[in-house]
């Protein structure tokens, strides 16, 4: 599979992230040389093999509904680039 | 003092032969004179060691210390630690103090361990030499002008420099081994699930696992019985019993199976490198073990199969970091998507980015089945070769990275041949299992790991596998001139 400009541009944008104009060209590529290792894998066969998505096949664990945690917003909070009565600052979403 | 293993200084301390506080101004004396060379540190916290030890001296005094009580150590930067900077060696997180314990440090507190701050690493542990840090690299203490190996580069180059008797590390792909191999130090990858993640600043979470680095086999094995155990605050966690690491340390090795795979060693393989494991290999047969050739089949699928699966977890993980809660900040953000992109593009190192949009593209729509899914299955066929092997083996050795340590910088523009650095450590974390690096010689006077690799919770074989070698030979035991 071959990777343009615009693939990048558009796993940076679902990604959230900014990458300045004349970088792209240079993730392009690197991206491409990182697929075509990863697309030795198509030279495999999987049919019919069930998906490994942990290594021992656990499944999550279960516990009873209740409350465990104490709040701890201010502690929390200190550490928030920008907050006012209890809540996170952002940017104006709704205008 | 700073050339003694955790055993003897634990047996110094009990003989009272120095207390902790002096054994902890000793290291922090060191750190502040030689780590200017190396940089393996990213915080020191000097105040919060030396409180520590003095706890630890007294409860020596009491007589109620355990075996870790004032032992001086280094965790990764990649551990929550209550009120101290933990970074991940990102600009992202270059203002963050953590404000909570991950489960292993504190057990190590709970041990009475000294820790003298926190060591540098890849940023978010995406890196095989160290030079992905925000902070800097870190040097070699065998040739200040190589790396480390990575991404628990600072721990392994402080404990090689014997600026830490011992230090936390984690390992996705072989980020606990092959810069123990890369330094001449003992590494232990456990099995997936043995030692918990909470607290563990997540890279890939299928394959993450922390463990020690130190001199020995057995003070591996005395960390190891800090750090492993159940923990209900991390869903992968394993319940199941934790048995004394250091009990079986000196079990016989008469009718050890060991399993080579012929894949690991072909002729691609670097022949000074190979000499010193068949070197191994023959004191492993003086001690009674038998070698059979093995084969795993898929292991040549593990590099790709890698970079799929962890590209895609941490696009998915590092999405937490969005500029809200804590952490950077870009200035004056326009909108809030404006917040998100700014802040994240500023905030994350070029190889974190890269990962981010290989991970990002592989799980988009239309991608998802020819990348992700086939890689998950692929996932299965390498772990099934092992399961098979082990019916016929009871360790898999093999060399722990295709060369020594490199030079600073010979890497960083082809990421390709930077990831190739782990193909030999990589296919243990996709199937879950633990595996050690042991020093088992030197190629132009730096450092080869001999890679051994277990069963599902074979962790007490392997410590023992590694300890008999380490009774018979000296590797372990030399240090970088200097030092």
């Amino acid at each position: 599979m071959t990777i343009e400009r615009t693939d990048v541009q558009n796993a940076a944008h679902l990604a959230r992230i900014a990458i300045d104009e004349n970088s792209i060209d240079e993730f392009t590529q690197d991206l491409a040389n990182i697929l075509a290792l990863v697309d030795q894998m198509q030279a495999v066969n999987t049919d019919n093999i069930e998906p490994m998505a942990h290594p021992t096949d656990a499944v999550q664990r279960l516990r009873p509904d209740q409350v465990t945690e104490v709040n701890q917003r201010e502690h929390f909070q200190a550490l928030a680039p920008a907050t006012e009565n209890g809540l996170y600052l952002v940017p104006k979403v709704i205008e | 003092m700073h050339n003694k293993t955790i055993a003897e200084l634990s047996q110094g301390l009990s003989a009272g032969e120095y207390s902790s506080t002096e054994l902890t101004q000793d290291f922090l004396r060191r750190i502040s004179t030689l780590d200017k060379k190396y940089n393996s540190f990213i915080t020191l916290t000097p105040e919060q060691a030396l409180a520590a030890a003095e706890l630890a001296d007294q409860s020596r005094a009491a007589g109620n210390a355990g075996a870790f009580a004032g032992i001086p150590m280094a965790h990764k930067d990649i551990f929550c630690t209550n009120g101290i900077k933990t970074t991940c060696a990102s600009k992202i997180l270059d203002n963050f103090i953590a404000p909570y314990d991950a489960t292993v440090v504190e057990k190590f507190k709970l041990a009475g361990a000294v820790c003298l701050g926190k060591t540098n690493m890849d940023e978010f542990a995406m890196g095989s030499s160290n030079e992905t840090s925000f902070y800097g690299p870190v040097r070699n203490p065998w040739d200040t002008d190589c790396v480390p190996g990575g991404s628990s580069g600072g721990s392994a180059a402080a404990v090689a420099a014997r600026l830490a008797p011992g230090a936390t590390a984690t390992d996705t792909g072989g980020s606990i081994r092959q810069p123990a191999a890369l330094c001449g130090v003992t590494g232990l990858k456990p099995t997936y699930g043995r030692v918990s993640r909470w607290g563990m600043i997540a890279f890939a979470s299928s394959l993450d696992q922390a463990g020690p680095i130190a001199q020995t086999a057995e003070d591996c094995a005395m960390m190891l019985n800090v750090m492993a155990g159940f923990d209900v605050k991390d869903s992968t966690s394993i319940d199941r019993a934790v048995p004394d690491y250091s009990q079986d340390l000196n079990n016989s090795l008469e009718g050890l199976r060991i399993g080579l795979p012929k894949e690991f060693f072909t002729d691609g393989l670097d022949p000074a490198i190979a000499q010193c494991l068949q070197a191994a290999v023959r004191e492993y047969e003086k001690l009674g073990a038998t070698v059979t050739e093995i084969s795993l089949p898929h292991s040549d699928l593990s590099v790709p199969v890698y970079y799929v699966i962890a590209p895609a977890e941490c696009s998915s993980n590092l999405s937490r970091f969005d500029a809200v809660r804590y952490g950077y900040r870009c200035d004056d953000p326009q909108d809030l998507e404006d917040l998100y992109k700014r802040s994240r593009g500023e905030g994350f190192g070029r190889e974190v980015k890269r990962r981010i949009l290989v991970g990002t593209y592989a799980l988009s729509e239309g991608y998802f089945d020819a990348y992700y899914l086939k890689a998950q299955k692929l996932r299965r066929l390498i772990k099934e070769d092992f399961v098979k092997a082990y019916d016929e083996v009871d360790v898999i050795m093999g060399p722990t990275s295709p060369s020594t340590t490199f030079k600073l910088g010979e890497k960083t523009t082809d990421p390709v041949s930077m990831y190739l650095a782990d193909i030999f450590t990589i296919s243990t974390n996709l199937a879950g299992l633990p595996g050690m690096s042991v020093p088992c010689g030197f190629v132009d006077n730096k450092p080869v790991g001999l890679h051994v690799i277990g069963n599902y919770f074979d962790e007490a074989r392997l410590l023992n596998v590694a300890h008999r070698y380490q009774q018979v030979t000296d590797w372990h035991q030399q240090t970088p001139e200097g030092i």
